[in-house]
């Protein structure tokens, strides 16, 4: 049982606001860059990229990021994760990073994702940026910019389909199964 | 991936092996950056327990350990309670006790990783047990040979020298077989099988024997496994077998040479060749740390399915 909560065209306005959010949050594009979380959020962050630039004609560096390696499940896990690539092909140090995500749900993540970007340098902030927020925080993490909050029963899924990945754009619900 | 132990590359499926090399291939870029260390295996304890001299093998699994968080301890046969006499189930026993999660073993008998698996409550990683096998060089091999090449089907693969001898070969062979790869053991008849392993042609000259490979896999003459003579002279050897910039013209132009290291210049190889443009040795050794922490993550895995 699935239910569409967005189509390619909410996806796309949701995208555009966000970028409008950023660009104005933060006065401007200077020292900004974007970081997507692997996979779905290195999509977004693209996107979000060419939305900025057609606004403000500036270009924002784009970098992505894989947080396997510092996941906090990872003794527990009996099939691990593969470990894709992280590219940040800037210096971070003293930049204003958004992390972008596709679906916010514990916070467990971003957490680690946090953990991974301080790695790669000392970030002058961390903003945080999701296309759904579904609720659920297992940690004291909340988004900067959000998409589109949808409450949800723990057991349920958000499925955020993408074109990058070969499919049409669209978010759905997946009824946990009885 | 659902592993506990590797002590031979049948362990390995053809998927598993590519997914240790994917997963060492970003390992490779982490190995790369300013802070070269990941939480992955924190809270883990590795023993390395090395009954037979290596330093590059141990070091290079030291430092995998290290860069993957876990707590290293080194425990070397010369310094241990071994020689004053304590049996191997005795000393895996003790170190049991302690609590570890991995042993990564060396040892000069075939089989001890396989009796410390058995006996004991941790992953075990062969580091190489005596004339057996080495399943983390296989793979590190295995890893610089897809770098350089992309692929291993219809590659042709010339393993030259002390085969008998070397458990680097038996593991090279059991790995690139399986991956697709034409293998071809190359030396003198008193180092090589009597008969040729399935799937492998043997080669009684090094001039045919390299006609046409698009990689060479060097192997170091053991002497300290030699209790008899296999040749006449060090120097006889390398008149005959040693590889030269002549000889390597035989090959692929653009063949590769590989050797596990440490090597015997003027032995099996010459100067001009181990550091000429087609080696790519010290590279082997960069993958060897990136290949080691991939091994490390899979075999890590908790009890949990996600």
């Amino acid at each position: 049982m699935a239910k569409e909560l967005l189509n390619k065209k909410d996806i796309e306005r949701v995208l555009s606001r966000i970028a409008y959010e950023i660009i104005e949050k933060n006065k401007g594009t200077e020292n900004v860059c974007l970081v997507g979380i692997q996979r779905g959020g290195v999509h977004l962050a693209r996107r979000i990229a060419e939305k900025i630039k057609i606004v403000e004609h500036a270009d924002v560096p784009v970098g992505s990021l894989d947080i396997s390696l510092y996941r906090d499940d990872l003794s527990l896990r009996r099939d691990h994760p593969v470990v894709r690539k992280t590219d940040i092909p800037f210096d971070s140090n003293g930049r204003k990073v958004v992390l972008i995500d596709d679906v916010l749900f514990t916070g467990r993540s971003i957490r680690a994702a946090m953990d991974a970007l301080m790695d790669y340098g000392r970030p002058a902030c961390i903003q945080l940026a999701v296309l759904i927020d579904r609720g659920h925080r297992e940690l004291p993490i909340r988004a900067d910019y959000v998409g589109k909050n949808i409450p949800t029963a723990k057991k349920e899924k958000i499925d955020v389909q993408l074109q990058e990945d070969g499919f049409q754009d669209c978010v759905q619900l997946v009824k946990a199964k009885e | 991936m659902n592993l506990k132990h590797l002590i031979s590359m049948r362990d390995l499926s053809r998927a598993d092996i590519h997914q240790i090399l994917d997963t060492a291939s970003s390992f490779k870029d982490v190995l790369k950056r300013d802070i070269k260390k990941v939480p992955a295996l924190r809270g883990k304890t590795v023993v390395n327990l090395f009954y037979e001299p290596s330093t590059r093998t141990r070091t290079s699994f030291e430092i995998a350990e290290k860069r993957l968080s876990t707590d290293v301890v080194n425990f070397a046969v010369s310094s241990s309670s071994v020689t004053k006499g304590e049996s191997l189930f005795d000393t895996i026993k003790n170190i049991e006790a302690y609590g570890v999660d991995f042993v990564v073993v060396r040892h000069a008998s075939s089989g001890v990783p396989n009796f410390i698996a058995e006996h004991m409550d941790v992953s075990v990683i062969n580091a190489g047990d005596g004339m057996n096998e080495h399943p983390t060089q296989a793979l590190l091999d295995a890893f610089t040979i897809r770098d350089h090449k992309g692929s291993f089907e219809g590659l042709e693969v010339a393993i030259v020298g002390d085969i008998i001898h070397s458990r680097v070969a038996r593991s090279d062979m059991i790995g690139l077989l399986m991956l697709g790869s034409q293998v071809r053991f190359v030396g003198p008849p008193t180092l090589l099988p009597p008969q040729p392993p399935p799937g492998v042609r043997m080669y009684y000259s090094l001039e045919e024997g390299l006609t046409g490979v698009d990689v060479i896999i060097m192997l170091r003459i053991q002497m300290e496994r030699m209790n008899k003579s296999f040749f006449p002279t060090t120097a006889d050897y390398f008149s005959h077998w040693g590889l030269t910039k002549e000889r390597l013209a035989r090959a692929r132009k653009d063949a590769i040479v590989m050797h596990p290291g440490p090597m015997n210049r003027g032995i099996e190889i010459s100067s001009d060749v181990a550091d000429g443009p087609q080696n790519v040795i010290l590279q082997q050794v960069t993958n060897g740390l990136a290949v080691r922490m991939s091994v490390l993550y899979h075999l890590s895995g908790g009890e949990y399915h996600a």
